[in-house]
C-alpha cells in the first residue's frame, strides 16, 4: 500500500473525490497541506482575500453545480472567519466540506497561538464535524465528510486537522474507502408508497390545489419531474425564494414567488387553496406569516427529506419523508396507474379566479419620468440584456427581493442567494464560485452599496483569476430594506440606515484592475448593460444610482394571514 | 408532560456536546442527564428527562435522531418502564433526630453509608418522586448536601434498546 503523510492524504482524498477547486487561505496550521497541494495540479486552489469569501465561493459553486464546495482555512481567525459561510450553507442545506487547520494535538487546550475550539464554535452550524486524532484515520474521515455533506438533507461538514497529523515525515498507508458504513447514519432513500398514493388521491379530489415548491426541488434535482407533474395536473405552482427556477418562471402555471414579498396572486392562491402540495420547502416564517392564520382551508401534503422539517411549523396532514426526486417519480408513476383525471371543472374555475388575482397587482410599480431610476427597472434591464439566461447571485436586502421578483428564472440553479441566513456579502464570492464552475456562462451579481462592501476585497481575487463577473450595484445610498422597515414601522426614523461617504465605485473597480461604470439616468441603462455584457472577459462593476425611497411590494402585513399584504405605500388588501 | 428519553450513541469525544448543544440551541430544557458506556464499549447510553407536549417532544426526538452519532433512541414514557435515580444525601443527625432520621431511612428503604457523631450520609434509590418525598419527610432544614445521579430508565418486558 502507498505510504503518505497526513497532508498528502488530505490532498489525495480530494483528488479521489474528484474535487476541481478548493477555495482557501493559507496559514501556519495548514502549511503542510498547502505544501502537498503545491506538488500536484489536479486540484486547483483558489486564493481568496478573506476566509468568509472562500466559504461563499465554495457555496456558490455547490449551488450552481450540485457538487460539494470545498474550503481550506487555517486555525484560529481563519477558522472563525469561515463560520458565517458555514452557517449560510447550513441554513440553505448546501453540501460543503470545510477543512480547518488546528494547532498541534499536544497544544490543544493550552490557548496556543491561533487556537480556537473550532469543533465547538461551529457545532450549531454544521451538519457534522470531525477532528483528526490520528493521521491513519484521514482517508476514512474524508470519505465520511463528503458522504455526509452530500447525502440526505445536504449540509456543511467540518474537518478539523491538527498540524502534527499532517507532518510530512510521518507516513501511513493510504487507501481511499470505496464505501461508507455508518450504523448511526442512513438517510432515507424512499418515500412511503402508501403515503404517496394517499397524497395522490387527495390531489385528484382537490378543487383549489397549489404546488408550493422550495429549495429542495432545486437541490434534490426534482425540477423536471415537478414540472411534469404540474403540467399533467394543470395545478398552479408557486416557488419559494430558494426554489426559484425549480419550476420555470415564465410558465403560464407559475403564479410567482410566495411569502413576505411574494406576488399577490401567489399569496392569494395559497390562502384560498384546499390542498397544498409542499415539496422540499420548510413552511418557514417568511412564507407562512402568522401560523395560526395560515391557509385555513388547506390540507397539507408535505414532501421533504428531513423528517424534522415536517410538521415543525405547520402540521402536515399527509407527511412524506423521502428524496424529492424519488417521491415525485413514484407519484408520477402512481398517476399513470391511477388513470383518472383531476377535477377539470373545478380547476377551470380555480384558474379563472387566479387569473383575476393576476390582474390586481401584476408587480406594477410607479416610475417617474424625471425622477431617479427605480431598482425594479435595473433588474428588468438585466433580464433583457442577459436574455433571462444568466446565473444571478445576490446579496441581501431590497435588491435581493427585486432580483427574485423581476428576473424570471426558467432553469434550476440559476438563482443563487442566501435565503435562510440572509448573509450580506454573499453575492460577489458566490458569483466567483459560479464562474469557476461555468467559465463561459454569464454571471451577474445583483447587489447593493451596503452588501457589496461586506466582501468587496474579492474584486482582487476576480482579477487574479480573470473572472468576468458583472456586478450590478443597485445603489440607493441606503440600507434599503432596513430603511423600508423604518419607514413602515418606526415613523420614518432612519436610524443608521443611510450610507454616507460611499466610495467612488468606478475608481474602486478601476483600482482593482476592472471596468467601472456609473449610471444615473434611465435612458443610459440598456445601453450600459449591453456594453457591460459585451465585455466577455472583463469584470464590470456597474454602479447604478436608484431611488432611495422605493419599497419592495407586495409585503405581507406582520402577524396577518398570507393574503394580508401591502401592495404599495398606500394600498393594502 | 415529563418525558424520559433514552439514547444509544457512539461513545466518541464530542458526541455528548452535540446532544447538549441541540437542547440549548433549540430552546429545549434538560431536567436530568446521565450518561455512561454500555456493555459494548463503542456505545454510550444517555438518559435525559425533559418537559414538553407531544409536538415539542416529536421535534426533539427528530432532531436528536438527525445527530450523526445518535444510533437509536426511545421515549420511555411512551410505554411501561422502570426508572431509577440514585441519591446520596448528607443530613444533620444529632440528639433525638438521629433516631428519627434512621426511621425515615428505613421506611424509604435507604441505607446509611457513612456516619459521624453529627451527620448521616444516606444512599437512596428509586423514582425521582420517591427521592423528593424523602427530602420532604426528613424536613429540608436537616439537609446539608444532596447529590443525585439523574434518571436512568429501561423499558419493561421484552422491549430493548440495542443495535
Amino acid at each position: 500500500m502507498e505510504m503518505l503523510s497526513g497532508a498528502e492524504m488530505v490532498v489525495r482524498a480530494l483528488q479521489d473525490e474528484g474535487v476541481e477547486y478548493i477555495f482557501g487561505y493559507p496559514g501556519g496550521s495548514v502549511l503542510h497541506i498547502y505544501d502537498a497541494l503545491f506538488q500536484q495540479d489536479s486540484v486547483s486552489h483558489i486564493l481568496v482575500r478573506h476566509e468568509q469569501a472562500a466559504t461563499h465561493a465554495a457555496d456558490g459553486y455547490a449551488r450552481a453545480t450540485g457538487k460539494p464546495g470545498v474550503v481550506m482555512v487555517t486555525s484560529g481567525p481563519g477558522a472563525t472567519n469561515a463560520i458565517t459561510g458555514l452557517a449560510t450553507a447550513f441554513m440553505d442545506s448546501i453540501p460543503m466540506v470545510v477543512l480547518s487547520g488546528q494547532v498541534r494535538s499536544d497544544w490543544i487546550g493550552d490557548d496556543a497561538f491561533q487556537e480556537t475550539d473550532m469543533i465547538g464554535v461551529s457545532r450549531p452550524v454544521v451538519k457534522h464535524s470531525f477532528m483528526v486524532r490520528d493521521a491513519k484515520d484521514i482517508p476514512e474521515i474524508m470519505k465520511k465528510a463528503f458522504y455526509i455533506a452530500t447525502t440526505g438533507r445536504p449540509g456543511p461538514v467540518l474537518v478539523d486537522i491538527p498540524k502534527d497529523q499532517t507532518a510530512p515525515n510521518v507516513k501511513n498507508p493510504y487507501e481511499y474507502p470505496k464505501k461508507v458504513k455508518m450504523r448511526s447514519y442512513s438517510p432515507v432513500s424512499r418515500g412511503h408508497s402508501g403515503q404517496i398514493r394517499k397524497a395522490l388521491d387527495e390531489l385528484m379530489k382537490a378543487k383549489r390545489p397549489v404546488i408550493y415548491a422550495g429549495g429542495g426541488v432545486v437541490q434534490g434535482e426534482g425540477s423536471e419531474l415537478l414540472t411534469q407533474l404540474a403540467h399533467r395536473l394543470n395545478f398552479p405552482v408557486t416557488n419559494t425564494l430558494m426554489g426559484l427556477g425549480g419550476f420555470p418562471g415564465t410558465d403560464r402555471q407559475n403564479v410567482g414567488m410566495l411569502g413576505m414579498h411574494g406576488t399577490y396572486e401567489a399569496n392569494m392562491t395559497m390562502h384560498s387553496s384546499d390542498v397544498i402540495l409542499a415539496v422540499g420547502a420548510r413552511l418557514d416564517d417568511r412564507v407562512t406569516n402568522n401560523v395560526k392564520k395560515f391557509c385555513p382551508g388547506a390540507k397539507i401534503i408535505h414532501i421533504d427529506i428531513d423528517p424534522a422539517t415536517i410538521s415543525k411549523n405547520i402540521m402536515a396532514h399527509i407527511p412524506i419523508v423521502g428524496p424529492v426526486q424519488q417521491v415525485l417519480e413514484e407519484m408520477l408513476a402512481a398517476l399513470d396507474e391511477h388513470g383518472g383525471e383531476p377535477d377539470r371543472k373545478a380547476l377551470e374555475r380555480w384558474w379563472e379566479e387566479i387569473d383575476g388575482w393576476r390582474k390586481v397587482h401584476g408587480m406594477r410599480y410607479e416610475t417617474n419620468e424625471d425622477g431617479p431610476m427605480k431598482p425594479q427597472q435595473v433588474v428588468q434591464a438585466l433580464y433583457k440584456a442577459t436574455k433571462g439566461d444568466a446565473y444571478v447571485t445576490s446579496d441581501v436586502g431590497q435588491h435581493q427581493m427585486f432580483a427574485a421578483q423581476y428576473y424570471q428564472y426558467d432553469k434550476p440553479r440559476r438563482w443563487i442567494n442566501s435565503g435562510g441566513l440572509g448573509t450580506m456579502g454573499f453575492g460577489l464570492p458566490a458569483a466567483m464560485g459560479v464562474q469557476f464552475a461555468f467559465p463561459e456562462a454569464t454571471v451577474a451579481c445583483v447587489t447593493g452599496e451596503g452588501s457589496i462592501q461586506m466582501n468587496i476585497q474579492e474584486l482582487s481575487t476576480c482579477l487574479q483569476y480573470g473572472l468576468p463577473v458583472k456586478v450590478i450595484n443597485i445603489n440607493n445610498q441606503a440600507l434599503g430594506m432596513v430603511r423600508q422597515w423604518q419607514d413602515m414601522q418606526y415613523g420614518g426614523r432612519h436610524s443608521q440606515s443611510y450610507m454616507e461617504s460611499l466610495p467612488d465605485f468606478v475608481k474602486l473597480a478601476e483600482a482593482y484592475g476592472h471596468v467601472g461604470m456609473k449610471i444615473t439616468r434611465i435612458e443610459d441603462l440598456d445601453g450600459a448593460m449591453e456594453e457591460a455584457f459585451a465585455l466577455k472577459d472583463r469584470l464590470v462593476f456597474m454602479d447604478i444610482y436608484v431611488d432611495p425611497t422605493e419599497h419592495v411590494y407586495p409585503m405581507q402585513i406582520a402577524d396577518g394571514s398570507m393574503r394580508d399584504m401591502w401592495l404599495s405605500k398606500t394600498e393594502r388588501t | 408532560m415529563r418525558r424520559i428519553i433514552s439514547i444509544l450513541m457512539e461513545n466518541e469525544p464530542g458526541a455528548l456536546s452535540r446532544v447538549i448543544g441541540l437542547f440549548s440551541q433549540r430552546g429545549y430544557n434538560i431536567e436530568t442527564l446521565s450518561v455512561a458506556p454500555t456493555e459494548d464499549s463503542t456505545l454510550s447510553r444517555l438518559t435525559l428527562t425533559t418537559f414538553g407536549n407531544d409536538l415539542k417532544i416529536e421535534q426533539i426526538t427528530k432532531h436528536l435522531n438527525k445527530l450523526i452519532e445518535v444510533v437509536k433512541l426511545v421515549d420511555l414514557t411512551e410505554g411501561p418502564h422502570i426508572e431509577r435515580e440514585l441519591m446520596l444525601i448528607k443530613v444533620k443527625a444529632t440528639g433525638a433526630q438521629r433516631a428519627e432520621v434512621k426511621r425515615s431511612v428505613d421506611i424509604f428503604r435507604g441505607q446509611i453509608v457513612d456516619v459521624t457523631s453529627t451527620v448521616y450520609t444516606i444512599q437512596l434509590t428509586g423514582a425521582s418522586d420517591k427521592l423528593d418525598a424523602f427530602i420532604g419527610a426528613i424536613g429540608e432544614t436537616q439537609v446539608l448536601e444532596v447529590v443525585r445521579s439523574g434518571v436512568s430508565g429501561i423499558a419493561r418486558g421484552e422491549k430493548v434498546l440495542s443495535l
